[in-house]
């Protein structure tokens, strides 16, 4: 029993079936550690990014080190740390926002290079044509520029949230009933492991197949020549 | 603290750690080659088994994987009268591979695909058969185009071996979180554990692009 639902062992599919619910309970927390880790992340990065592209080199070198440690360095290991040592500062936090805090860090360090890429894939040609024109600077970011960014930003950060989602088991460790660690319990419980786990690898196909078809369809649908921001 | 004092155990970690990378990147490079020729295969068999176990191992998380690998697997072994107890260094490098083999496939198959097509027709031409055309036209020039994602991937793999210390294996985030429940010194033992992987991601990135200026020669020049 869990979150006070009985499971029936009668077969395999039985218990399967009986079991779902409570792995549903689990899902819906991997679901929401996955979106609050992406919208950590996704605002982490693009201040990583501002950083990175600051002009002076006092600035930009440390942020650039800093991306690099993030992505060299394992979510496991950066979860434990900020499990531990945070409390030790005083910043005590639920275990569920450390978790997605952690997702958050890791995942900045990649998006930040998406946000890069997605505004160097802008021709200098434009800036230098807009300059010409005698725009200010700030108008040829937020009309020029950042229009036809946003369109190329969206689906990599989109690829991002499914990878964050498959990272998400590794906050069991900190004890979130998420998925698997919720197949987990079930399987010590109930001394069967391979029903509850291969239920969790069919529920994360499905999720994937699902988010994955959703990016392809943002990305061929956005437009590519830019979104009129006004 | 005396920091000099946990580098013993941490050592004998990172020892284990780098073994399973290096054996779990080498066998998932074998994995990426046989899904993703598999993949572009003529019979169809063997193509639906490539995208089945490409989609598999890419749709759901490592840990997962892990997870079923070393967990119910044996039970599912049970069921079927066999032994499939798999010790945690097998369940986790086989787990690694396969997770770096489904990525490495499309990268493989992507490669391959980069050949141009004008490529295979001359090579029809000479009376090549398709398995010379194959290691003998498309690899080798499709290697070169592959090595930069095969190396965010071996760096990749290198992070995840931290999971492998979840099943009890003990390599360096296991040996950490050992010292860590000795000395209840928390900031230094994570620091130098971030600091060590860190360095070890660094040695591994420079081995590669070394690798990769090296198979960089293997592209076709100016035709």
């Amino acid at each position: 029993m869990l979150f006070g639902i009985e499971w029936n062992t009668a077969n395999d599919w039985v218990f399967a079936w009986s079991i779902l619910p409570i792995l549903l309970r689990g899902l819906i927390v991997t679901i929401e550690a996955t979106l609050l880790g992406f919208v950590v992340g996704a605002a982490l990065g693009l201040v990583l990014a501002a950083l990175k592209s600051v002009r002076f080199r006092l600035i930009s070198w440390p942020a650039r080190v800093f991306t690099e440690f993030l992505r060299d360095t394992p979510l496991l290991v950066q979860l434990f740390f900020l499990y531990y040592v945070l409390p030790e500062y005083g910043l005590v936090l639920p275990a569920f926002l450390t978790g997605a805090l952690a997702l958050g860090v890791q995942y900045s360090a990649y998006m930040s290079e998406v946000y890069r890429a997605g505004l160097e894939s802008i021709t200098r040609g434009q800036v230098e044509a807009a300059r010409a024109l005698d725009i200010s600077p700030l108008r040829i970011f937020t009309v020029v520029i950042l229009p036809q960014a946003i369109p190329r930003i969206i689906p990599a950060l989109g690829n991002y949230l499914v990878s964050i989602m498959k990272d998400v088991p590794v906050l069991s460790v900190v004890s979130i009933l998420e998925l698997l660690n919720v197949a987990r319990i079930i399987g010590d419980r109930s001394f069967n492991y391979m029903v509850p786990l291969t239920l969790v690898g069919v529920l994360y196909l499905i999720l994937t197949l699902v988010a994955s078809a959703g990016v392809r369809y943002l990305d061929e649908h956005l437009p590519k020549r830019g979104i009129p921001l006004h | 603290m005396d920091w000099l004092s946990y580098l013993n155990p941490l050592m004998q970690g990172a020892w284990v750690t780098i073994r399973l990378a290096l054996y779990s990147t080498l066998l998932g490079g074998m994995f990426s080659f046989l899904f993703g020729i598999g993949r572009l295969s003529g019979s169809a068999p063997c193509r639906w088994a490539s995208i089945a176990m490409i989609e598999i191992f890419r749709g759901t998380s490592l840990l997962v994987q892990l997870f079923w690998l070393f967990f119910a697997l044996p039970v599912l072994g049970q069921a079927l009268g066999l032994d499939l107890r798999l010790p945690p260094v097998v369940a986790g490098t086989l787990a690694l591979s396969l997770n770096i083999g489904a990525y490495g496939a499309e990268v493989v198959r992507g490669a391959l695909q980069a050949v141009p097509h004008s490529q295979h027709e001359a090579a029809k031409a000479l009376d090549f058969t398709p398995r010379q055309i194959l290691w003998r036209i498309s690899i080798p020039q499709a290697v070169p185009e592959m090595m930069p994602s095969f190396s965010n991937l071996a760096i990749q793999n290198l992070k995840d071996t931290a999971l492998v210390s979840l099943i009890g294996l003990g390599d360096l985030a296991f040996q950490a979180e050992r010292v860590r429940n000795f000395t209840q010194d928390s900031v230094g033992v994570y620091t130098l554990l971030l600091l060590m992987y860190f360095g070890m991601a660094l040695v591994l990135a420079g081995l590669l692009r070394l690798m990769e200026t090296r198979v960089g020669r293997w592209r076709a020049r100016g035709i």
